[in-house]
């Protein structure tokens, strides 16, 4: 019913403005529409720092999440829900910045996609695929190669995120099926369970091979564990450092209330981005990241107070944002089209919270984080704002679309996901 | 937005005023924190149907509104709607089951599967399960018959042994 209304009001949004009802006065040069189309609101809804615009570049598609730019600007979206039976579809942009569908492909739902070195990769929630480019980059044979198979999926965290690095490496995220790893999965007081089963075959990011088919658990290495939940995830080829977002634990105040009040809960543990190597250990579920306390600390379920610090073997955050904005995007800027300080730094894409209630939700944002040497600097700032089309939001369901995943054009263009009403939007930088 | 709003309940209405002889007002649940004006004369145990409504949305503050918000509209994905729903709507047993049990399964609710886990919520006594579920059916647009303790300790009793 909600999405209902909901859909009628945006599906009657444009007979509102060609009442001119809402007084949005035209440039000069715009002539009415004679058609009622969909109005152009200025950059799609979107607010961007000066010098940008956006467009949203085709509507509607079924919850698209990440995405993949070929060279010559086609972009191949992972649809979460399929289309027609298929689960990618590829856009090419027109003149008029409209982009169609050319072509779907693939009968997995899901959310990884990458492109490396002549082929396309794509995940479902519980395995790795990949398809054959030929020349134009374009899909050369519908039928992938299945690379991995037997990923665990548990009606939590199940997106599988992927990436190929230049030496030919798979690393695949396998979030875990658990809060925090308690005795009963987010029942209030619960404890931790000892040795925590979970890491072993999830909560962390898995390496595989790209050139070898069907392969299991015991056909990777488990690279770098103690993520609870990471969906955006790159890597900084200026020197060549995988960085991963994780998703913090939910629910402090909920299971333990009293310990944290709700509005502590709002905004803690924080959302980190880590710099991972080989057989880092982020410290979930034992310790989370407060970053007010700017500490490692050990997690209520294993005898925490809040205050108890813990982790000292765990890596600590390359930087650390407030909680559960919900970082489902990574993307490490390569491009010249963007101003200089753009460069190498890092675009999020926050889905925007859920368990920050009864206090207000946050996130609904993609967000800029300059690097100076490979690290951050310690500053982020809101990039694109505005996506959920209203100011405050009380219920996750009020936001009209929610950013999920980016990419970058071969002309340094950002592109954008949106998973609730299924936009994807094209940012660029047009001058002063 | 506010516009849109205002012009959609203005439609509404009027769709409602034309629909008026075949269909029952829609309710707009956006705004739907505000509980369902109870049926009159369907008493509850333990002051009647308006005293367990008003218990049970502070068990659903504390218990409950994390995961399926204010409004009752849960989040896309993750955590179903309490608005309409068959489970809501339905079995009673049903019901009580889903809060004295909990849920983590793969089905659709409504055309959406939801990727989240409920934990069972056992350690609520059979008044305060019976009064969350009053609650939520006389809430968010919902307007079903209240659940009684003795309903819930009922099932409570059926079931395995918990932990
Ligand atoms: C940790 C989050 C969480 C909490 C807390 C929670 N639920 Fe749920 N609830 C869920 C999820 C997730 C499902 C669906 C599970 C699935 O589809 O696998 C669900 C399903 C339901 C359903 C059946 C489906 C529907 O939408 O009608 C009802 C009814 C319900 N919950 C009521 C409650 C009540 C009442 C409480 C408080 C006593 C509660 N829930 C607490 C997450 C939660």
């Amino acid at each position: 019913m909600k999405s209902t209304f909901l859909r009628l009001l945006i599906g009657m949004a444009p007979v509102v403005s060609a009442c001119s009802l809402v007084a949005a006065p035209l440039h000069e040069g715009d002539k009415p529409a004679k058609n009622i189309v969909a109005p152009a609101e200025p950059n799609a809804g979107l607010k961007l720092p000066a010098g940008f615009t956006a467009s949203a570049i085709i509507e509607g598609l079924s919850r698209p999440r990440h995405l993949a730019v070929n060279k010559n600007g086609d972009v191949f979206v992972k649809l979460e829900k399929l289309r027609d039976g298929k689960g990618i579809v590829q856009l090419h942009l027109g003149a008029d910045g409209k982009a169609t569908i050319t072509r779907a492909f693939g009968n997995f739902p899901g959310t990884g996609i990458y492109i490396k070195k002549g082929f396309l990769y794509a995940s479902s929630d519980e395995e790795v695929f990949r398809f054959k480019l030929d020349n134009n980059d374009n899909v050369a044979d519908e039928t992938p190669e299945k690379l991995v198979t037997g990923l665990i999926s548990r009606n939590e965290h199940e997106a599988k995120a992927i990436l190929v690095d230049n030496a030919d490496r798979l690393f695949v995220n396998i979030g875990a099926f658990s809060n925090s790893c308690q005795e009963e999965d987010r029942k209030k007081g619960s404890m931790g369970q000892k040795g925590c089963p979970v890491l072993d075959s999830a909560a962390g990011i898995w390496q595989f091979k790209t050139d070898q088919a069907n392969q299991h658990y015991g056909d990777g290495i488990r690279y770098a564990t103690g993520l609870r939940n990471v969906v955006g995830m790159d890597f900084n080829y200026t020197d060549n450092e995988l960085f991963v977002m994780q998703h913090g634990r939910d629910q402090l105040h909920d299971l333990f209330p009293d310990l944290y009040t709700e509005q502590q809960s709002a905004v803690l543990p924080a959302e980190c981005m880590y710099m991972v190597k080989k057989g880092d250990n982020a410290g979930w579920p034992y310790i989370y990241y407060d970053e007010l306390q700017k500490k490692k600390i050990l997690a209520p379920e294993y005898g925490g107070d809040g205050k108890k610090t813990a982790g000292e073997n765990a890596i600590d955050p390359a930087i650390a944002f407030p909680g559960h904005l919900a970082p489902n995007g990574l993307l490490f800027y390569t491009g010249t089209q963007f101003p200089a300080k753009y460069r190498n730094g890092a675009f999020i894409a926050f889905h925007g919270s859920w368990n920050r209630a009864p206090e207000p939700q946050e996130g609904y944002y993609v967000v800029f984080v300059p690097f100076k040497d490979g690290k951050p600097t310690g500053q982020w700032e809101v990039f694109a704002n505005g996506f959920a089309g209203v100011d405050k939001i009380t219920s996750p369901g009020q936001a009209k679309h929610r950013p999920c995943g980016l990419a970058q054009g071969p002309d340094g263009s950002l592109f954008v996901s949106d998973d609730a009403k299924g936009t994807i939007y094209k940012i660029t930088y047009k001058g002063k | 937005m506010k516009y849109f709003l205002a012009m959609g309940v203005l439609l509404l209405v009027g769709m409602q005023t034309a629909l008026a002889q075949t269909k029952p007002p829609a309710k707009a649940p956006i705004k739907s924190a505000t509980v369902t004006k109870p049926i009159p004369g369907k008493a509850t145990a333990a002051g009647g149907l308006v005293a367990s409504i008003s218990r049970g949305k502070a068990v659903y503050t504390q218990y409950c509104l994390t995961c399926h918000q204010v409004d009752g509209g849960g989040v896309p994905r993750m955590n179903p709607p309490l608005i309409g729903t068959d489970y809501v709507k339905g079995d009673n047993v049903r019901l009580i089951k889903v809060v004295l049990q909990g849920f983590s399964e793969k089905v659709e609710i409504e055309g959406d599967t939801y990727s989240n886990t409920m934990a069972p919520h056992n350690f609520l006594t059979d008044q305060q399960v019976a009064d969350v579920l009053t609650y939520i059916r006389n809430s968010f647009g919902n307007k079903v018959k209240g659940i009684q303790p003795a309903q819930v300790q009922q099932v409570r009793a059926s079931l395995p042994a918990a932990k």
